[in-house]
């Protein structure tokens, strides 16, 4: 209990993913908590990708995280821009409205 | 000392990201996941990574998180009527998460190394060098293709950022700089000749 080894990292962010997966399908409605959750997801993934790189003593995983956080940081900043447009249009952000490509 | 740090970081975290997804409010959402951003870091911290845990809260904290922030506070939304459903979709939310962590748990819990994953390191961790530092070697050598990629990618979600939410008014009064260059005194100023007393 009182070392920390790579299994407490990979049992924390397996919780922080499952907080992420839950709050994807509790927050059904409101997708600005849906984009909070899809970031809590790439913290949970970026902690096991940094618990790995100090398991194995490996840099890789560190520069992979480095990567992932740039696309979580695009993926963020586009996706806030495509609700604010959506808003504009539409006045309002429910999940259940944005339907209009009949998908 | 280091395991004191660990389950304080684990728990701050853990329980933040709960608020994060059960929070009626969006901005309690936000703050806190500054909060467990921040927690994050301290994990990252704690396994080495300084130069990442630098990353997170300049980056997380400073951009991303605010940019929420902003978000959330410019739409004019109730967000009480999108909380609605919450009761309904609650069993499926807490099945799939119980699901979800089921399997995780068994993985994380039941993993085993292969014998040559220790021989297949790709890029040693030197304790003599400081991690930016060490990061910085590779980064800029061996992985330069990618990182030029990354900030392909950047560069590609700043333009379309921009050109989504950049939005021309028609109706509003803006300076033409170009009309105001082009006026000559003729087509500007008319002279009227006005008779004694009896005006224009």
């Amino acid at each position: 209990m009182l070392t920390i080894g790579l299994t407490h990292y990979l049992v924390v962010a397996a919780v922080l993913f499952t907080l992420g997966v839950a709050g994807i399908i509790l927050n059904r409605k409101n997708i600005i908590v849906i984009l909070m959750s899809v970031e809590l997801i790439l913290l949970a993934v970026n902690l096991n990708f940094v618990a790995f790189s100090q398991s194995l003593a490996d840099l890789t995983g560190q520069v992979f995280a480095l990567f992932v956080l740039t696309v979580a940081a695009a993926e963020a900043a586009i996706g806030l821009a495509i609700l604010v447009t959506f808003y504009r249009n539409r006045g309002t952000i429910a999940v259940e409205d944005i339907n209009s490509l009949k998908g | 000392m280091q395991a004191v740090f660990f389950y304080l970081f684990a728990t701050i975290m853990i329980a933040s990201a709960g608020v994060v997804i059960f929070a009626r409010n969006p901005v309690h959402s936000v703050l806190f996941l500054i909060l467990a951003f921040c927690n994050g870091a301290g994990l990252f911290l704690l396994a080495g990574a300084e130069f990442l845990a630098m990353i997170l809260i300049v980056v997380y904290v400073g951009a991303v998180a605010v940019l929420f922030l902003f978000v959330v506070m410019m739409l004019d939304v109730d967000f009480a009527e999108l909380k609605q459903g919450f009761a309904k979709y609650l069993p499926v939310g807490v099945g799939v998460g119980v699901v979800v962590l089921a399997e995780l748990g068994f993985v994380a819990l039941g993993w085993t190394s292969a014998p040559s994953a220790s021989e297949a390191v790709a890029n040693p961790i030197i304790p003599q060098m400081s991690n930016t530092a060490a990061l910085g070697q590779i980064l800029y050598t061996k992985y330069v293709i990618f990182f030029q990629a990354s900030a392909l990618v950047l560069l590609t979600a700043m333009i379309g950022a921009i050109v989504l939410t950049l939005h021309h008014r028609p109706n509003i009064k803006r300076q033409k700089i170009d009309e105001q260059n082009a006026r000559t005194r003729e087509n500007v100023i008319e002279i009227k000749k006005v008779p004694f007393r009896t005006g224009v």
